[in-house]
């Protein structure tokens, strides 16, 4: 039950955590992300880990596309020019604080080079534009063999700070997840700004924004700028992560699971890209489990279905997501809320 | 440069080219029926051409029972995807239909595989290899017979939005659907049977595509890259399909002929990305003027 909260000066209703309570919970939060790679599992830290890279990959992609309306099918190739940054900038002895940072600005400019000539065009043409751009990266990744080692993929080395080398998944995770946190803080925070409102008002009508004195250019440019870099930088991540980039890893199926992850959890929500890419992480994992589950059970050929039933299900839940709840699990966790907002008292 | 060698290759590329146009037909229907752009065109390719390979070789029945089969098999699922995924998401901003569509992709290739597994299949040769020479220049038969054949189908298409009743009311429709429904069309039905053709043209490809090369999952990638070819011709335009799809499949055996084999995918999406900053809305595709 949520009491006492009033908004009495404006600086109140813009606050970012607007509650006691709010922080009370943010800070538990922290200290529990800061403990659990001491107490959790090695596989759940794993998957920390991934889910880390692939909220600050998302929260990109919905900066870009759930709250600027510039839909990407391209994606996956901007994390693989930030992953491929990292392998280079190792090779040369570049220390990974500088390297990551790196990443997103590569990542940003390609992000520019591909933007200037798409972003006069919109909608289903800018989505086909950028189709293009991941076809076109995806080549150059694999063709370039001099500097991203072709198919065979480069070789990233462990990130290290001053000789300590950050290498195996609980090292890491103190790479990945605080700054994972720090970029979706970032993320919310934009939207607070001029710029963040500039590229709602884009979303909602471009025309009526232009009137309003928003340079539509300036603003699709930077929203584009603003996505690829946060997609450098998760790529950037995965190399360390992963210690190795190659072209396949950044292809369009990639592309399509983050746009799913953020339909899933809900277009233009912060809290809807936590929820999607947490909930579209775990639903592979899950039914690994469920197949190894009917396995011991005596089923013979589960293990052959996984990719189809993958597939399968990954196409369920986007296909369904869009005809009963458009606007995602945020939409969902909103409702609970609403429901225990004055609960008992009125429901 | 050989000249004989880049008129052989433009002559083979302009008629491979057949095959893309009609798939870009399938996208450019289900287009200007419906405002959807169908990225789960290839997945139906790929079903067309397994539910003939079921029929045909599976059940060996004669080619032309399981050709009238699978017709009527992806007319059925045409008509199946457009009650339950796309109607419900009539009016839904673009990216919902993208995404939609993209997800029965992901269904449609699911399925497939577990059904069918992911081992290439093969078809028999359906049309006849013998080659045709042209002058000096030879043209393989399957290419010259199945660009017949897509010219066939297309003319067929065209002929139908022209002269015929149902033809007439489906460009009705699709150019203003609110006072078409006011003339007594019936709205829902001109867009079931849009999907229905358009999944028979795509199967039709489908089983060309599936004869010539070889049949698996992944036989539906090709029409990423006819994606293409339809941004080109302009996404509303049955005439610009055609032009684009010879356009690219020319470009693709002319790069193949004096680049490489590697740099043939790209073709398409390079072409896009020139073609899209000097003409936004492709070569014969419509304007769109947006008023407040």
């Amino acid at each position: 039950m949520r009491i006492g909260d009033f908004h009495a000066s404006y600086r109140h209703d813009e606050a970012l955590f607007d509650t006691r309570v709010q922080r009370a919970w943010f800070a538990v939060l922290v200290v529990a992300l800061l403990a659990f790679p001491f107490v959790g599992g090695a596989y759940f830290v794993y998957l920390a880990c991934l889910l880390g890279i692939h909220l600050i990959s998302a929260a990109g992609l919905n900066i870009m596309t759930g709250y600027t309306g510039l839909i990407s099918l391209g994606h996956a190739a901007f994390m693989g020019v930030g992953c491929y940054t990292v392998a280079v900038a190792e090779r040369a002895g570049i220390p990974f604080y500088l390297a990551l940072p790196l990443a997103g600005c590569a990542s940003a400019v390609i992000g520019l080079v591909v933007g200037v000539p798409s972003l006069r065009i919109k909608g289903l043409y800018f989505a086909v534009a950028t189709l293009a751009a991941q076809f076109v990266l995806g080549f150059v990744f694999r063709e370039w063999e001099s500097v991203t080692g072709g198919v065979r993929g480069a070789n990233v080395p462990a990130a290290s700070l001053f000789g300590f080398e950050l290498a195996g998944d609980q090292r890491i995770y103190f790479l990945i997840v605080p700054l994972a946190v720090v970029m979706l803080l970032g993320a919310r925070n934009l939207f607070r700004t001029r710029v963040g409102r500039a590229f709602i008002a884009i979303r909602d009508r471009d025309i009526s924004a232009e009137v309003l004195g928003i340079s539509l250019f300036h603003y699709k440019l930077l929203a584009f700028a603003i996505g690829s870099f946060y997609a450098g930088v998760a790529g950037g991540l995965w190399g360390y992560f992963f210690r190795v980039a190659t072209p396949e890893l950044f292809g369009l199926p990639l592309s399509v699971f983050y746009l799913a992850a953020i339909i899933v959890g809900g277009l233009g929500s912060i809290l809807g890209t936590i929820l999607g890419a947490t909930f579209m992480t775990m639903v592979p994992e899950l039914l690994r489990a469920m197949v190894g589950w009917a396995q011991a059970l005596g089923v013979q050929d589960a293990s052959v279905f996984l990719a189809s039933i993958r597939q399968v299900v990954f196409g369920l839940l986007i296909v369904g997501f869009l005809i009963f709840e458009p606007h995602g699990l945020a939409e969902m966790w909103r409702r609970v809320r609403r429901f225990f907002h004055l609960w008992p008292f009125r429901t | 440069m050989d000249w004989l060698l880049l008129a052989e290759f433009s002559i083979v590329g302009l008629l491979s080219g057949g095959v893309l146009a009609l798939i870009a037909l399938g996208f450019v229907l289900v287009y200007k029926g419906t405002r959807v752009v169908n990225f789960a065109m290839g997945e139906f390719m790929m079903v067309g051409a397994y539910l003939f390979w079921t029929t045909h070789v599976f059940l060996n029945l004669p080619w032309w029972v399981a050709l009238a089969l699978t017709l009527v098999g992806i007319a059925l699922l045409g008509a199946v995807v457009e009650r339950f995924v796309l109607r419900p998401l009539a009016g839904q901003p673009v990216i919902s239909i993208v995404m939609a569509t993209i997800g029965l992709g992901a269904v449609l290739h699911g399925v497939a595989e577990a059904v069918w597994g992911g081992a290439n299949l093969s078809l028999p040769q359906l049309l006849p290899r013998t080659p045709f020479m042209l002058g000096e220049i030879l043209v393989p038969g399957q290419v010259l017979w199945s660009f017949a054949l897509a010219v066939a189908l297309i003319a067929g298409f065209t002929a139908y939005f022209h002269y015929s009743k149902g033809g007439v009311s489906m460009r009705a429709a699709a150019s203003d659907p609110v006072t078409a429904y006011a003339m007594g069309i019936d709205v829902r039905g001109t867009q079931r049977r849009t999907w229905i053709f358009a999944g028979v043209t795509g199967a039709v490809a489908g089983v060309i595509v599936a004869s010539m090369t070889s049949l698996s999952p992944t036989l539906g990638t090709v029409a990423l890259g006819v994606l293409a070819v339809i941004i080109l011709g302009g996404l509303d335009s049955i005439a610009g399909a055609i032009v684009a799809g010879l356009i690219v499949g020319w470009l693709e055996s002319i790069t193949v002929a004096f680049v490489g084999g590697q740099a043939r995918d790209l073709v398409p999406y390079l072409v896009v990305l020139v073609i899209l900053m000097v003409r936004p809305y492709g070569l014969f595709g419509t304007r769109d003027i947006e008023r407040l």
